[in-house]
């Protein structure tokens, strides 16, 4: 019966970077990804952030399929034909090192883990865990789908994504609550690489990212976004499960409404579609996460809710958690220290010191509050592209009366008091 | 025991390939990588051979160094050796030139072992040709079994085999000697899944990377594209005719009507529809 | 074949080696099993006739039998079929296919007699052979053409096939090598017709070879029960259906057709994955050619990999319900709307009509 120091079950960024980490420092691992290749299930909008990975790979640029660095991010709140925005732009962003790249994730994780199999990691595709094996309290080892399908090790770290069955079935984690997950459906159109570059104004290998808030999602809580690749534009919209299901609106639908939105349609008008895919992101954020770790197991990357919603970051989360989890237990094996529980605690220690943490924290209660003041995302982008159509459309009115229309359309949608609740809601969750 | 070398190919999934319009290449980027569905059937086969009678089963393949992957699916299926013969001197090879080197490749592997059978599949799905096997099979006098869909026996001791080939109108039995290459049809099994312990073992083995030299090739007019007689000179999509359907309306669009509307015109204008109806109808 | 297209051949000015300009004339090899020609044997003869009236050479068939096959019998007709001349091994050791003795005999008349171009049906014995051939005699060949054509300049073949599963076409030349040899699909060129007044040659050869020198032994032959049956490549009605279908139960729709037409039933490849009809019956890339007079698709879309296998029939009704179909770019006639009420109304009508005729004959 095979043996090995630890399991990690799944091949996305946590699970990549967690078993990367482990056999660099020696210890035999087992990777189990049920995707035909690493990659082949993985959807992303794809923003990669440097740092995360920097700290596991730092050679990675001159190495890994990086798509554009970004120079330039657009905020958009729309309207149903128009948008009121801020584009910043930076020439710091075109300074090496770069911050921030678009990725394909197929491309992209396919390279890592090739990376994590030349460094000794035993990495099997094709193959789902069906099952954790427990002696006890304490996992052992995890059941596959495969015939002589069980495998042992000291320390399994679920690696497993949004939808963590396993952590469901073991009981480690409660049902997702559609309120704490998007779902985010997402489109590549192929464009020839001058398209992209003319459209965005950008010059070779520079990228342009635009998020996006307001009437796209119909009221519902969340978020569009556009991305250039290198040859193609990444263009998607996320809004949460429940608001799904309450509202019934096909999410492809949605994607397909916003893509003819007159502020987008020209970006990508000659497009070809080369995948459509939609996938769900774990939102709830601090109050949604469930245990991280007990005897023999660690939760890593999405599985764990691991993911900033307000920034949009979850790779880098997922990264830094895969990393800081392999860090414990290596720690842990070299004081000879068994995987408890108790032990396993310094995993929640590290959490805390890091980024991870200290951001989920800050922004424990914005999903919340976004979810419960829809206005949000209808009230106010109307009011905001109002605004400016009023002030910046001369036809012999004066400013002065302008401007109290303004004021009187804002207070006439959300009364006063609601004007600086809402201010308050925002500044208490943005804290 | 006995010794099988089974002949795969890793190749793009045809159902996404795009030619580039204007340098006229075919674009392989972001097309997944398979091995040729027909392979799978040569393997399987040569997999059972191994359960019944015992054999050590090789696999080899000549590509690009990605075509690793491929080998290491044969080995987790249960294959016990693997070769990846690669070297940029192949590039470019037809039929012919990729025949010579595997036939030279798998000479090499005789000298360790001598080898009894060696199977391939039908064809490709990206060449589509169907000659590597026979071509293999001439170059090292190997007795020539293609479209093999069953095989009966094989009698290690007596060095005799007896398979079913496919042809036109029929099935033959044959008996032949060892050792022989069977290129092996389709459908003719189902391949296994692999067990966890094989997946390991895959993931662990290392693959042997053979270049030319290594492969026993030391004049490259043999290979590649100057051991290749067929030269491409084109590649184009297909341009199929653009004559629309004549459509078949009705006022009501009932079925019954739609079809007396369908056979009213289709007799009118082509008189010897109706004559071949009537001929075949008897 | 080789996968990168490569610069366009002749651009630079070729030139033939000389000691392969001594290679002259076009040879189709006749196949036949048991008494019968395969079709596709007359359908190259009739292509190369036209081959070799563009180079200006003679057209040759080349039978090789056992004298219980009758083999003078296939000369005499391939001279009807177009051929100048005919090159004959008659010799028991022919009796039924074997690789060795075919290729030893092929190969020699090869050497002997230097064809320029020699073609082969790309059916299983065909591509047997033919790559056998082409490895011991080292030259080029190109499979599973489905067009043939003459650069006359430099007396080069031309042979287009498909490739990549059909999404591409490609045409390839075997420049300094020849034989030029290339297998061509069944039913993709046209029947020639027939001409009685014609007859030539027949230079016989012999096979130097002993029973006992050959390895192979045939046991046995099965001759495939329903082989009269099942022939959907040489149907002259085709009643094919698709996914559209839906249903197995459903296909017995175009069955109920098939029958009162006296039709062959084709089907697309995910209708013979699905299981709903045997694998023989699969028409496109990876299935049959045919080029039936009537062909009549049921709730098929029309993709490429079909379309190639079907769209040189006579007369094609497509019946989808989708009025975008792909189909409807191709077929003689549309019909949208739904395959599981029009079928039946079909088969009414068509019942309805020889019911009708037999009427009026009576
Ligand atoms: C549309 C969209 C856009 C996004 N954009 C960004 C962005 O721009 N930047 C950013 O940083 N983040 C972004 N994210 C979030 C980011 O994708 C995730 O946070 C990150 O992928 C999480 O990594 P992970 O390794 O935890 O999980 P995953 O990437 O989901 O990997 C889990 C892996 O485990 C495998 N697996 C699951 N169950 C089993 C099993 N039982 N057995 C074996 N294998 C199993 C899966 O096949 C999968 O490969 C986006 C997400 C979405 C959906
Ligand atoms: C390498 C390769 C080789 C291939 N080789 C072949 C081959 O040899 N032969 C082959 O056929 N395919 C082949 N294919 C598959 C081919 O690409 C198509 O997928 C296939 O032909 C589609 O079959 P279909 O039309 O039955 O099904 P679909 O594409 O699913 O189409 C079903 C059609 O039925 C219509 N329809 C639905 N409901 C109804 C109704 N109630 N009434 C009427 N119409 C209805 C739909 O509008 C649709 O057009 C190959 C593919 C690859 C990649
Ligand atoms: N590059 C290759 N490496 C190994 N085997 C090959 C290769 N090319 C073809 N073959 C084998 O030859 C068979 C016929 O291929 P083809 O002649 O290309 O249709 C395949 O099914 C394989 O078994």
């Amino acid at each position: 019966m095979e043996k090995f120091d630890c399991i990690v079950v799944g091949a996305g960024p946590s699970g990549n970077a967690a078993a990367y980490t482990l056999a660099k420092a020696g210890l035999s691992v087992l990777q189990i990804e049920r995707g035909e290749y690493p990659g082949s299930k993985n959807v992303q909008g794809a923003i990669l952030y440097s740092d995360a990975l920097e700290r596991i790979i730092p050679e990675f640029r001159d190495e890994a399929p990086l798509e554009r660095h970004i120079i330039e991010q657009r905020m958009w709140v729309l309207d149903d034909d128009s948008y009121i925005g801020t584009h910043y732009r930076s020439d710091a962003f075109n300074q090496k090192p770069y911050n921030r790249y678009t990725i394909l994730r197929a491309q992209f994780d396919k390279w890592f883990s090739e990376k994590v199999a030349q460094q000794g990691v035993l990495v099997i595709c094709e193959t789902t865990v069906t099952d954790l094996i427990m002696d006890g309290k304490r996992v052992v080892g995890v059941r596959t789908d495969r015939e002589q399908g069980e495998v042992f090790a000291d320390i399994v770290i679920l690696a497993d994504g949004v939808n963590s069955l396993l952590a469901k079935k073991a009981g480690f984690h409660p049902e997702l609550n559609p309120g704490d997950v998007a779902l985010a459906v997402k489109e590549i159109l192929f464009l020839p690489q001058e398209s992209v570059e003319s459209r965005f104004n950008v010059n070779e290998g520079e990228g342009v990212v635009i998020e996006m808030i307001g009437k796209i999602t119909q009221g519902m809580m969340g978020t569009g976004f556009l991305y250039t690749n290198q040859e193609s534009i990444t263009i998607g919209v996320g809004c949460m499960l429940s608001d799904f299901k309450k509202e019934r609106i096909p999410p492809y639908l949605l994607l397909e409404r916003m893509k003819n939105h007159p502020a987008i349609k020209p970006l990508i008008q000659g497009g070809e579609m080369k995948e459509y895919t939609a996938h769900l992101i774990p939102e709830g954020g601090l109050r949604a996460m469930p245990q991280i770790c007990g005897d023999g197991w660690m939760i890593v990357g999405d599985s764990g809710m691991f993911v900033n919603a307000v920034h949009r970051e979850g790779s880098n989360l997922a990264m830094t958690t895969g990393r800081l989890a392999a860090e414990t237990v290596i720690d842990l094996k070299r004081a000879g220290k068994d995987f408890t529980s108790a032990n396993l605690a310094s995993y929640r220690s590290r959490l805390d010191d890091s980024f991870v943490m200290k951001d989920l924290a800050k922004y424990r209660d914005m999903p919340g509050v976004f979810h419960a003041n829809p206005q949000f995302f209808t009230t106010y982008p109307e009011l905001l592209n109002n605004a400016a159509r009023t002030m910046l459309t001369v036809d012999g009115g004066d400013k002065k009366s302008k401007e109290r229309e303004i004021l009187r359309s804002f207070t006439r949608s959300r009364t006063l008091p609601g004007l600086l609740s809402d201010a308050y809601k925002m500044w208490r969750a943005l804290r | 025991m006995l010794h099988i070398v089974v002949c795969i190919k890793q190749v793009p999934d045809s159902a996404q390939i795009r030619v580039h319009p204007v340098t006229n290449t075919i674009m392989r980027q972001g097309v997944p990588a398979i091995i040729n569905p027909y392979d799978l059937y040569a393997l399987e086969e040569a997999l059972r051979i191994k359960d019944k009678f015992g054999a050590y089963v090789t696999v080899i393949t000549m590509g690009p160094p990605q075509a690793e992957n491929a080998l290491r699916k044969a080995l987790s299926f249960g294959a016990d050796d693997a070769i990846l013969v690669t070297d940029r001197a192949f590039a470019g090879a037809d039929t012919l030139a990729t025949s010579f080197a595997l036939a030279s490749a798998i000479g090499q592997i005789e000298k360790n072992m001598p080898v009894d059978l060696v199977f391939c599949g039908k064809q490709t799905i990206d060449g589509d040709t169907a000659q590597v096997g026979p071509g293999i099979a001439k170059r090292l006098e190997l007795e020539l079994l293609t479209y093999i869909s069953s095989i009966e026996s094989v009698n290690a001791a007596k060095r005799e085999i007896v398979v079913q080939r496919r042809s036109e109108g029929g099935v033959q039995v044959l008996k032949t000697r060892l050792p022989s290459l069977i290129t092996m049809l389709e459908g003719s099994n189902e391949m296994r899944f692999a067990t966890m312990p094989n997946m390991i073992r895959a993931a662990k083995t290392k693959v042997s990377r053979w270049d030319r030299v290594a492969a026993g090739i030391e004049d490259v007019s043999n290979i590649g594209l100057k051991g290749s007689p067929t030269v491409v000179s084109k590649v184009f999509a297909p341009s199929p005719k653009t004559v629309k359907a004549e459509m078949v309306q009705t006022e009501s669009n009932d079925p019954q009507d739609l079809a007396a509307s369908l056979l009213m015109r289709m007799f009118t204008k082509f008189p010897q529809v109706r004559e071949e109806i009537a001929r075949s109808a008897n | 074949m080789s996968e990168e297209a490569r610069k366009p051949a002749g651009r630079k000015k070729f030139e033939l080696d000389p000691k392969l300009s001594e290679y002259r004339g076009i040879w189709v090899f006749v196949e036949h099993e048991r008494g019968v020609v395969h079709g596709v044997s007359w359908e190259l003869m009739g292509e190369g006739r036209k081959l070799a009236d563009k180079l200006g050479v003679e057209l040759s068939a080349v039978v090789m039998g056992s004298p219980a096959d009758d083999p003078r019998k296939f000369c005499r007709e391939a001279f009807v079929y177009g051929a100048d001349k005919c090159y004959l091994i008659e010799d028991a050791l022919l009796k039924n296919y074997r690789n060795q003795p075919f290729t030893k005999g092929l190969t020699d008349l090869v050497n002997a007699y230097k064809p320029e171009i020699l073609l082969l049906g790309a059916t299983t014995l065909g591509r047997d052979l033919a790559g056998s051939v082409a490895t011991t005699l080292k030259t080029g060949l190109t499979a599973d053409c489905t067009e043939l054509n003459i650069d006359a300049e430099i007396r080069s073949l031309l042979a287009t096939r498909p490739t990549f599963g059909g999404s591409l076409l490609c045409t390839i030349q075997t420049l300094n090598y020849r034989p030029q040899m290339a297998t061509v699909r069944p039913r993709v060129m046209a029947m020639p017709q027939r001409d009685e007044s014609r007859s030539g040659a027949i230079i016989e050869a012999t096979l130097s070879l002993l029973e006992t020198d050959i390895v192979t032994k045939v046991l046995d032959f099965i001759p495939d029960e329903n082989s009269n049956k099942v022939n959907l490549a040489y149907a002259d009605i085709i009643v094919s259906g698709g996914k559209g279908l839906k249903k197995q139960e459903n296909f017995q729709l175009v069955r109920d057709l098939a029958r009162v037409l006296g039709a062959e039933v084709g089907a697309t490849r995910p209708v013979v994955q699905s299981g709903w009809v045997e694998a023989e019956r699969q028409v496109g890339q990876t299935g049959k050619t045919v080029r039936p007079k009537l062909y009549i698709a049921a709730g098929i879309s029309g993709a490429i990999q079909h379309r190639v296998g079907m769209d040189s029939s006579d007369v094609i009704v497509a019946i989808n319900s989708d009025p975008n179909a792909p189909i409807f770019d191709f077929a003689t006639y549309g019909i949208v709307g739904n395959a599981m009420t029009i079928l039946p109304a079909l088969t009414e009508a068509f019942r309805k009509e020889l019911h009708g005729r037999k009427a009026v004959v009576a």
